[in-house]
């Protein structure tokens, strides 16, 4: 159903498709396997090392402070390499616009930018994200005006409960960024990733459509 | 002076009702700042971590609550279950933790978990074999019901068609899963709580805890999906207020995805063996079922009370088997039992149809005569203009004969109904001697848009600006409101504030009347002013002035028999799709829905209940299902990856059109919640089977499912 070659799966190379009720690469991280994970996060944490110098020492297992850019704040949060940057955002930083629905990557209601480009918080560890930017819906709707994709988000009535609609937005917004002018075809593929229970679909859409053509227009 | 009397304006002068117009919650939806209760993280809140059997049927032999008690972070332990307890479904609730932190509540399920020990018993989890079922003594009989001769009519019908159709159990996958946070001021207990029944779940809390459902306060301002399965406190819900009693903290607890996916809510599936019957004019002459389905632990099943749906043929036949699962159990899913009665009932009758050689269209206009609720002639009306819509004479072909290629195109239609009546309401009206307004209630914004009908209602009522009112709402400690369930919340609440504003309006009228020396009797209120006749009198502001120090508070209830309101809705749709006859994969080329709904308020939330309804029908349609595995017992799709949903690509053109001649505006306001999700699955399935040629008699109509059919009708 859902487009694996969707920007937003980018982020989760080796993640998407490995969720389940039984296993996941994820939930196996943050539990028991400590010492595999404590492993593969000190390969997480060796490649950041190696592109950002100042990065802090983390180690394994024990809560560390980290300090993490978002929204253009330096944030200090101490927390165990096997913390989400979701959880961080929701439970330490009351960042609470990105939601957790599913956790296993499959429905982009926890949808942030990384460094600009659309990542899934729940799978990402806090820990991969010293040194990058993080942007989450509060950081991208901050100014006194609406963003241009929640004026066309409200003109097309494309929320109803609302709990999938901020990770939409921030997927919509990076899309529209990336391929102003896109048909609809593109947006359907594009934003196929985030996944709406109240079936908010034709209205989500159709402000897309408004959206890449604003951004054509340029100027928004 | 004229009677005054409650009702609505006359449509031509309506300045916003029945426009359309956006939520005027949208954007702190979208821009992340509208707090679930998901979201609440009060000062101090802990998290609480569930463990669940991962056994359908078991009794607890063993547990050990004191061995994590003292492990890092835990605040607090809670056990649902004791030792020698039974556990009826997989994911039923053993114990709970709350900790500092969500991933130490985590490790202590976990330890937990090492010391559970559970004596395995036997289970059955396959819904849809009756002969099974009744051979591992999991049948119950749950009634018959007869009406004329079905032997007789049989007898002398020109067509007899038989078959056998299902639709299997789905979740309501609520995207914020069931939970609270709760926290303790004292005697008082706060519960944040993703519920549809504000009003209705205090006194679930206070009952168990021992205190007064005066000491709860319940709140909801959003709540990210219910579908009919948020109405109560639940046992969940009871654990957290207890547990942050335990740790004097507040606790959040919500369901993990998996948990939140069995036990959460099911709706129960529904399966038959029907025969039915047709004169030589394709009149249907009788209907001869046994049906078939389980609700979960309890047997039940789908009500058959309304079968064949929604129908009333001369001469009707029916029985009803429930099986006992040890699945979840069942609550309220969107139109309870509708979506699934559609399901089974009106394939068969297209299967008929198709017997006789007929048009699908033809023999469901002829069979109008049949339908309840005395909706016929509508539902011709809305079948006209929905076949206008999806080109149906042009595009109709008889069943399997579409051109050639592996691609099939197809159409297919369905009808429904629903009642909608209003529920009770109770709101508090105030007009500020500054001319503020604002209202008080006990509802909630299920994500319906009642936020915005109430503010539509007043604004329009006062002659106001959308923004010069406000209403709150989501509070316990607000007059009494129905739950939002059946669609009962747009009736009850725009009657109960129509009321409270013409009531409020006419006090005013009074005073600016003795003020300005003018005839109460011909005020009105428009743009911000008062007006006598063409004349203004005074703005809304100077009127308001009158009130002196004091706001006017007027008290509005429903539902009253005054007209503002009524029910019994119908629609139509009918889809375009095709079918990759390789593949098995089915896509939606257009989907026309033709809906009633009585007087619209705002046309373009009510479109957008619609849409969604054809949405989340597109979803049980083709791809949703819960699937039992019958070894273990498990739900083993219980996921977002393996429970699939369609996404914003999945799902084809959507038109919504809302069939509103004056003659419905005068029926006035009418839910509509519900009705959409009903026909979709019919629909869906019956241009299937017009495309390929055979019927794919369950639901979902996966990729499977269509070749299994294929493989089977071409043999
Ligand atoms: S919560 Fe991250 S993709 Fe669903
Ligand atoms: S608006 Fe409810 S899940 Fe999308």
């Amino acid at each position: 159903m859902r487009d694996l070659s969707h920007p937003l799966s980018e982020t989760a190379p080796g993640e998407t498709g490995q969720g389940g009720s039984g296993f996941s690469r994820r939930a196996f991280l943050k539990g028991s396997g400590a010492a595999v994970a404590a492993s593969v996060i000190a390969t997480a944490v060796e490649e950041s090392i190696a592109q950002e110098k100042k990065v802090q020492r983390v180690v394994a297992g024990k809560p560390t402070e980290l300090k993490l850019d978002i929204n253009g704040k330096s944030q200090t949060v101490t927390v165990e390499p096997r913390v989400t940057l979701l959880d961080v955002l929701r439970n330490d930083l009351n960042l609470t616009g990105a939601k957790e629905v599913c956790t296993t990557t499959n429905c982009g209601a926890c949808t942030v930018l990384i460094d600009g480009k659309p990542a899934l918080a729940c799978a990402k560890f806090a820990v991969e994200c010293l040194g990058k930017k993080i942007t989450t819906v509060e950081g991208l709707n901050s100014g006194k005006e609406l963003d241009d994709v929640v004026k066309c988000f409200v003109k097309h009535d494309a929320t109803q409960c609302g709990y999938c609609t901020p990770g939409f937005m921030v997927a919509t917004k990076a899309f529209v960024s990336a391929n102003p002018g896109a048909t609809l075809e593109q947006i359907r593929k594009g934003l196929g990733g985030n996944i709406c229970r109240c079936g908010t679909y034709d209205g989500l859409a159709k402000a897309a459509v408004e959206c890449v053509a604003n951004a054509k227009k340029g100027g928004k | 002076m004229a009677e005054r009397k409650f009702g609505w304006g006359k449509r031509s002068e309506n300045v916003l009702i029945g426009k359309s117009i956006p939520r005027i919650d949208a954007a702190v939806k979208a821009t992340g700042a509208a707090k679930y209760t998901a979201d609440t993280n009060s000062k101090g809140t802990l998290f609480a971590r569930l463990l669940s059997s991962k056994h359908a049927a078991a009794k607890l032999t063993a547990i050990d609550l004191e061995a994590v008690k003292n492990l890092p972070g835990v605040k607090a332990v809670h056990a649902f279950k004791e030792v020698g307890d039974e556990i009826r479904w997989e994911g039923e609730l053993i114990a709970a933790v709350a900790a500092e932190r969500a991933e130490q509540a985590e490790d202590a399920v976990k330890a937990l978990e090492a010391t559970a020990k559970f004596e395995v018993l036997e289970h059955f989890v396959d819904e849809a074999d009756v002969a099974r079922a009744a051979f591992a003594n999991r049948t119950k009989g749950l009634g018959k019901a007869n009406k004329g001769d079905v032997e007789e009519a049989l007898k002398t019908a020109k067509a007899v068609h038989k078959g056998f159709y299902g639709i299997h159990t789905i979740s309501h996958m609520c995207l914020e899963p069931h939970g609270s946070h709760c926290e303790w001021k004292g005697d008082d207990l706060d519960v944040h709580l993703s519920t549809q029944s504000v009003s209705g779940t205090p006194s679930q809390f206070a009952e168990p805890l021992g205190i007064d459902a005066s000491n709860v306060t319940v709140t909801a301002n959003y709540e990210g999906g219910g579908f009919g399965s948020k109405f109560q406190a639940d046992e969940w819900g009871i654990a957290a207020a207890k547990m942050a009693k335990e740790a004097g903290r507040p606790v959040r607890l919500m369901l993990d995805r998996a948990t939140e996916l069995k036990i959460g809510g099911t709706r129960p599936s529904g399966f038959i063996d029907v025969t039915v019957a047709a004169d030589a004019d394709g009149k249907v002459v009788a209907w001869d079922s046994i049906h078939w389905g389980t609700a979960g632990v309890g047997g039940g099943g789908v009500d058959l009370g309304q079968m064949p749906y929604p129908f009333d043929f001369p001469n009707v036949s029916k029985a009803q088997v429930g099986i006992s699962c040890n699945t979840g159990p069942n609550r309220a899913w969107r139109a309870p039992p509708h979506p699934q009665l559609c399901a089974i009932t009106q394939p068969a009758l297209d299967d008929l149809a198709a017997k006789l050689k007929m048009d699908s269209y033809d023999f469901f206009m002829k069979n109008l005569v049949f339908t309840q609720h005395g909706k016929g002639e509508v539902y011709a009306e809305e079948m006209k203009i929905a076949a206008k819509e999806i080109d149906w004479k042009k595009k109709w072909h008889p069943r399997g004969k579409g051109a050639a290629g592996p691609v099939k195109q197809g159409l297919g239609m369905a009808l429904h109904t629903w009642g909608g009546g209003p529920g009770a309401c109770t709101c508090t009206l105030k007009i500020h001697p500054d001319g503020a307004v604002e209202s008080f209630l006990g509802s909630q914004d299920i994500g319906t848009g009642t936020r915005t009908i109430i503010c539509i209602t007043m604004a329009e009522t006062l002659g106001l600006p959308l923004e010069g009112v406000k209403v709150n709402l989501g509070s316990s400690k607000y007059p009494a409101s129905a739950p939002s369930g059946g669609s009962i919340t747009v009736g009850g609440v725009s009657g109960a504030h129509r009321r409270a504003a013409q009531t409020a309006l006419w006090k005013l009228f009074d005073l600016v009347a003795a003020k300005y020396k003018v005839e109460a009797d011909g005020l009105t209120a428009k743009d911000g002013n008062i007006l006598n006749g063409k004349d203004k009198v005074c703005t809304w502001k100077q009127a308001c002035a009158l009130l002196g120090q004091m706001p006017l508070e007027v008290q509005g209830k429903g539902p009253e028999k005054d007209g503002l309101t009524s029910e019994r809705v119908g629609g139509v749709q009918m889809v375009d799709l095709s079918v990759d006859t390789g593949t098995g994969l089915v896509r939606i080329n257009k989907f026309v829905s033709v809906q009633d709904c009585g007087m619209i308020i705002d046309e373009l939330t009510a479109k957008s209940q619609v849409l969604g309804g054809l949405i989340m029908g597109i979803a049980y349609a083709l791809t949703e299902e819960q699937i039992m595995d019958n070894k273990t017992g498990r739900y083993i799709n219980a996921d977002l990856l393996n429970y699939k949903l369609p996404g914003i690509g999945d799902v084809g053109e959507l038109v919504a059109i809302m069939y509103q001649p004056d003659s419905e505006y005068d029926r006035g306001v009418i839910g509509l919640g519900e009705p959409p999700v009903i026909a979709p699955g019919a629909a869906i399935s019956n241009a299937v089977a017009n495309a390929i040629g055979v019927r794919v008699p369950v639901l979902p109509l996966t990729p499977k499912r269509v070749l299994d059919a294929l493989k089977g009708g071409q043999a």
